[in-house]
């Protein structure tokens, strides 16, 4: 465990001096994306790997929430109450989309989630009276909690990496709980879980709840980052960029998805400014990851370090030498 | 108090009638062996008993109460624990995991999302324990992928026997077992006290036999013979539906 504790404090310590040790800010700016779209992956990992349900139409989710702030925001309301009341209308409808798509599982939960996802993006489209249609919506400041103000790259990136924390412990809490254990059991034995005693389906509706809640704190944040929120951040496509971060991540590991999620923004930004044909780059590299670590990239290269380890021929550890009987 | 009353109970998938008119009525502590050739609608009695399929008519009554419309996941709670003929185990998860998902199904903290559940040490002694009754205690930490098929079997049995049910019911227990196995399943089935009620469904009447008081002998979905074992072995339709001659 102290291996475990010492990698998780100079993994702090990093996250904590990125705003220091970078001086261009439009690599912050990079690292408060990775670590809003972490939270967005999490959230979407809850359901996709411990859940076995996977979701496409979370950016409907995502868009709810950074709509309902902005909405509000325009309408006059304070930040406090914009965050507070857009939260309740997200998780609403969260609801909303667990009580439908649970009725199934596995590919009719996929197309049922695609739908309500696609009515999610038409009503941002269409709705113009409150969506402001393809225009979308802008938000003149970003809150300032406790008095800190988050209007500079460096305040943001501080603020989301305390929600990004929140998350991550939230997340690791709740795997290792006995309603963590129950919703792996759902995944991988249904039918058991029931004879066992367990309410299936109210487990996976609360597990969606979660995931729910995680996604629509980082649409949140992604509003505020951007300051503005149009009908591409619901597309389908957003869904589907989730799902790439989960899945080349790790599905059902905490790390997996923060993996995932560093690896999309960061080929989407950074090496969009050398490749001219980056989705191209990001494509080849998913087709990649399949190929060599079809269990994504964490599990992966814990794979690959175990069979390095064995490779180099480490002597097991051996069993303790006999030790001499006492002589009379 | 019958402790597992069906009475005329009816399910059929469209026009095949796979469990016809069917009544058992099982006294508590009783040891009932339920045989029949494949296809003779046991596995199907006993999920419509379990509740996994609803049945068309009839009823069912566990200790005097009406349990024919109860959710599956109630009947649980209610004392009701049974075993897969197929195994149905947790595949990714130590065998210990799989017991103390057993225990926790009945326990409220199932709905815990903030508590550690490797700290939750009666959890996880009585998950000992239980694998301690069933043999399996040395190697309670041990991957389910990496055990054998009649340690899966034990397993099936010991997540069963770790929820105190008081009516148990074993969907071939010794399916696909070696002889050695089937000898140690078989004391483990006789260590069982007597304040569980045991309902198995068996082919293997060999090892199974002398563990019933009762038997029931089915063919296509309806109750042929029931009586003791000496009347059933007797009976010449037994002879004729599965004894084949």
């Amino acid at each position: 465990m102290t291996g475990r504790s010492v990698a998780v404090f100079v993994a702090l310590l990093a996250l904590v001096a990125v705003p220091y040790a970078i001086t261009e800010i439009y690599y912050v700016n990079i690292a408060s994306q990775i670590l809003l779209y972490a939270v967005f992956a999490l959230g979407l990992s809850v359901l996709v790997g411990y859940a076995g349900l996977v979701s496409l139409g979370h950016a409907g989710i995502f868009g709810v929430a950074s709509y309902a702030v902005a909405y509000l925001l325009a309408a006059g309301q304070g930040h406090a109450v914009a965050i507070v009341v857009g939260l309740a209308i997200a998780l609403v409808v969260t609801a909303g989309f667990a009580a439908l798509s649970l009725r199934s599982t596995g590919i009719s939960f996929i197309m049922i989630t695609l739908a309500l996802g696609e009515i999610a993006w038409g009503l941002a489209y269409r709705w113009i009276s409150v969506t402001n249609g393809d225009n979308g919506i802008n938000v003149a400041t970003r809150p300032a909690p406790f008095g800190l103000a988050l209007s500079s790259a460096r305040g943001f990136y501080g603020a989301t990496l305390v929600v990004f924390l929140l998350a991550v412990a939230g997340v690791a809490i709740f795997v290792r709980s006995p309603f963590g254990a129950a919703l792996c059991g759902t995944r991988d034995q249904a039918r058991r879980m029931t004879a066992l005693g367990y309410h299936v389906w109210m487990i996976r509706f609360w597990a969606f709840m979660f995931s729910g809640l995680l996604t629509s704190v980082a649409g949140i944040l992604f509003l505020y980052y951007n300051q503005f929120i149009s009908p591409q951040a619901v597309a389908l496509a957003a869904s589907a960029e989730g799902l790439l971060m989960v899945i080349s991540g790790g599905a059902g590991t905490l790390l997996g998805p923060i993996v995932g999620a560093a690896l999309v923004v960061i080929i989407k930004n950074v090496a969009s400014a050398y490749v001219e044909r980056w989705n191209f780059l990001l494509g080849a590299i998913f087709v990649a990851i399949v190929v060599f670590m079809p269990e994504g990239l964490v599990p992966g290269a814990v794979r690959l370090v175990r069979t390095a380890w064995r490779a180099v021929g480490r002597p097991k550890i051996a069993a303790p030498a006999p030790v001499a009987e006492p002589k009379p | 108090m019958t402790a597992l009353a069906v009475s005329a109970l009816s399910k059929s998938f469209g026009g095949l009638n796979v469990t016809a008119n069917v009544n058992l009525a099982v006294e508590p502590g009783e040891r009932r062996l339920i045989i029949g050739p494949n296809g003779a609608g046991k596995t199907t009695l006993f999920n419509l008993i379990t509740g996994e399929i609803t049945p068309d008519s009839g009823s069912v009554v566990l200790f005097g109460r009406d349990i024919t419309r109860l959710a599956s996941r109630n009947r649980a709670h209610l004392g009701m624990a049974r075993t897969y003929q197929i195994i149905t185990l947790f595949a990714r998860d130590t065998i210990l995991r799989n017991v103390t998902l057993a225990l926790l199904g009945l326990s409220p903290l199932r709905w815990n999302p903030l508590i550690a559940l490797d700290r939750q040490e009666h959890l996880v002694a009585a998950g000992r324990a239980a694998l301690e009754r069933v043999g399996l205690g040395h190697i309670a930490d041990r991957p389910l992928a990496e055990t054998s098929y009649g340690e899966k079997r034990r397993v099936e049995i010991a997540m069963a026997l770790a929820q105190n049910p008081k009516v148990l019911l074993l969907d071939e227990p010794f399916a696909g077992l070696s002889i050695d196995e089937r000898s140690d399943v078989r004391k483990l089935l006789v260590a069982i006290p007597r304040d569980v009620t045991i309902v198995m469904i068996e082919h293997d009447m060999d090892t199974a036999l002398d563990l019933a008081d009762r038997i029931t002998l089915m063919h296509f979905g309806e109750v042929i013979v029931e009586g003791t074992r000496a009347e059933v072995v007797a009976d010449p339709r037994t002879r004729e539906v599965y004894l084949g001659e």
